[in-house]
């Protein structure tokens, strides 16, 4: 695993740093890019560091934050119909919450609520104007945190931070194939008595590439050209179809 | 050996997808079908959302009814004053369906029109189908062949405008194929389908066209109706995915050739009736999910619409 000697590597120099001990947590990625190609099933990013002797770790990871419609459905003459909706605003598309224990044994509820440390921490409100009383937008929001983490776009729960020694700390962080894509925001905390005493934050960019890239770039920036060369594509392909089986 | 379709933002198998274009292309080769009644509710099936699989279909369809209308022209079994005719209505149908499909999206019920636009389709087609062909496959012995009128005349085709329809032999107003038309311009635009399936029962026992030059001036008129839906689509959806269409269509033109010569084996009312089966097998499907009671009653809607 190349992986595990970068890692080595970059704890003998965290170690070297003159003035080491001074800077209580270091936390870096792998990869500050995760990159969209044709052949994309997923990926994983090493995050790793070091902390204070004694203390915890938590990383919360977010992607950009969208507009979420929750339907519910209900019954029609005999069919499921899409009958009542709430809208979220400023939902993460991407949220992730890894920790090295189980985090109501290190994190007080009063700092897992500021930081948004486990999903039912988030701040999920419903969009300005909504008229949802707060029981319903609770059963939505849930159903919105259910529907997320189906999909694998919000994965909580994971105690998996591994320390080697008492000052490393290493996870990996897994993006699905369905990973939205812009700027994310992963935030390392370090905890020393159910609380935050030290907080970084390191940015990841998952973007499209290659020929996929394009393609949708220009679906959407020249949308009428891409109709047109939908359009011909299939013409051409039916032609070609038709020459190739026409002796047969 | 998976492939990250940049429309529909899904990762499929690559082989599933090219698996999925054979075996429709086959069974449109075999029966002499569009088939994009069946890859659409595929397509739903392994992921992609209605929005994607209607419009990508639309795509595939020019190419599949382009290689089909070509070997149609070369007997010359098009009637292509009549295409163009159906031509007027459909490309009113698809405009109008394309925005319908726009409203519908943002109301949040698109999934359920097209659901139940298949079911009932497909159920009316499918049983018709079946009860058709079982009654010719019983009656085949008894060759109670009476020689029918060219054509049934009918109120309809007493209509204004009327027209004059050389290769159809036909003298009919030219309103009737003008609405048919416009009708399967709707349906291809919301269900991502050829409409063949409606438009050939209704140019044979609607406008009493002949047999013969049935086939062929549907396709012909259908490469543009999906033409313009395809357009129309990604100008105003986005919902075209070009790669998802290409891997379909390269399975489906080969399946479709072994399709053609396998059919040549079988007898027409077999046929039929595998065919009828199979249309309600789907029908079926959609029918089941729409009432059967979901595993969980909220769903996250599709991005931006709501």
């Amino acid at each position: 695993m190349h992986l595990r000697a970068v890692l080595l590597s970059l704890a003998i120099m965290i170690l070297a740093l003159p003035g080491f001990g001074q800077t209580p947590l270091i936390a870096d990625l792998s990869e500050h890019q995760i990159q969209i190609t044709t052949g994309f099933i997923g990926t994983d990013v090493l995050l790793f560091g070091t902390v204070d002797p004694d203390s915890h770790v938590v990383v919360v990871v977010r992607g950009p934050e969208e507009t979420t419609t929750v339907w519910r459905k209900g019954r029609l003459a005999g069919i499921w119909v899409n009958d009542r909706r709430v809208v979220f605003e400023r939902v993460p598309s991407f949220y992730a919450v890894r920790s090295n224990a189980p985090l109501r044994e290190i994190a007080s509820v009063t700092t897992r609520r500021r930081h948004g440390m486990g999903a039912e921490f988030l701040r999920l409100r419903p969009e300005e104007g909504e008229d949802v009383s707060e029981g319903e937008a609770g059963i939505f929001r849930q159903a919105l945190i259910r529907n997320k983490q189906r999909s694998g776009l919000f994965a909580t729960g994971g105690d998996n931070i591994a320390f080697l020694g008492g000052q490393l700390f290493r996870t990996r962080l897994h993006f699905p194939a369905n990973v939205p894509t812009g700027f994310y925001d992963i935030e390392v905390f370090m905890l020393q008595n159910g609380r935050v005493v030290h907080a970084q934050t390191t940015p990841l960019i998952v973007r499209k590439a290659g020929l996929g890239a394009d393609v949708f770039f220009f679906a959407h920036n020249y949308s009428a050209l891409y109709g047109i060369i939908a359009v011909a594509l299939a013409v051409a392909a039916g032609v070609i179809a038709a020459f190739v089986f026409r002796k047969s | 050996m998976n492939i990250y379709l940049p429309i529909a933002e899904i990762s499929v198998n690559i082989f599933l997808l090219l698996g999925m274009g054979g075996a429709v292309g086959f069974l449109s080769g075999l029966f002499g079908v569009g088939g994009g009644f069946l890859m659409t509710p595929l397509l739903i099936f392994i992921g992609v959302t209605p929005a994607v699989a209607v419009a990508t279909e639309a795509n595939q369809i020019v190419a599949s009814s382009v290689s089909g209308v070509l070997a149609h022209w070369r007997r010359g079994n098009v009637d292509f004053k009549m295409g163009f005719v159906l031509l007027i209505g459909g490309t009113m149908g698809s405009v109008f369906g394309v925005w319908l499909f726009t409203v519908l999206r943002s109301l949040g019920q698109l999934d359920l029109v097209i659901s139940l636009c298949y079911v009932v389709f497909l159920g009316i087609v499918g049983a018709l189908m079946f009860l058709e062909s079982s009654r010719a496959l019983f009656r085949r012995r008894r060759q109670t062949d009476i020689r029918r009128k060219l054509h049934q005349h009918h109120w309809l085709h007493g209509l204004p405008l009327k027209m004059r329809f050389r290769r159809s032999k036909l003298y009919i107003s030219a309103l009737l194929p003008i609405l048919i038309g416009f009708l399967v311009g709707v349906l291809a635009a919301i269900m991502g389908v050829s409409g063949g399936f409606i438009m050939v029962p209704a140019m044979i026992y609607l406008l009493g066209m002949p047999t013969s030059v049935v086939v062929g001036t549907s396709l012909f008129q259908i490469i543009f109706v999906t033409a313009t839906v395809t357009f129309l689509q990604s100008a105003q959806n986005q919902t075209v995915d070009v790669i998802l269409a290409l891997i379909l269509l390269t399975g489906g033109v080969i399946g479709a050739q072994i399709g053609t010569r396998a059919g040549m084996r079988l007898r027409g009312e077999q046929l039929r009736i595998l065919l009828a089966l199979m249309v309600l097998g789907v029908a079926g499907k959609l029918c089941f999910d729409l009432v059967a009671t979901p595993d969980d009653l909220f769903a996250i809607g599709a991005e931006g619409a709501y």
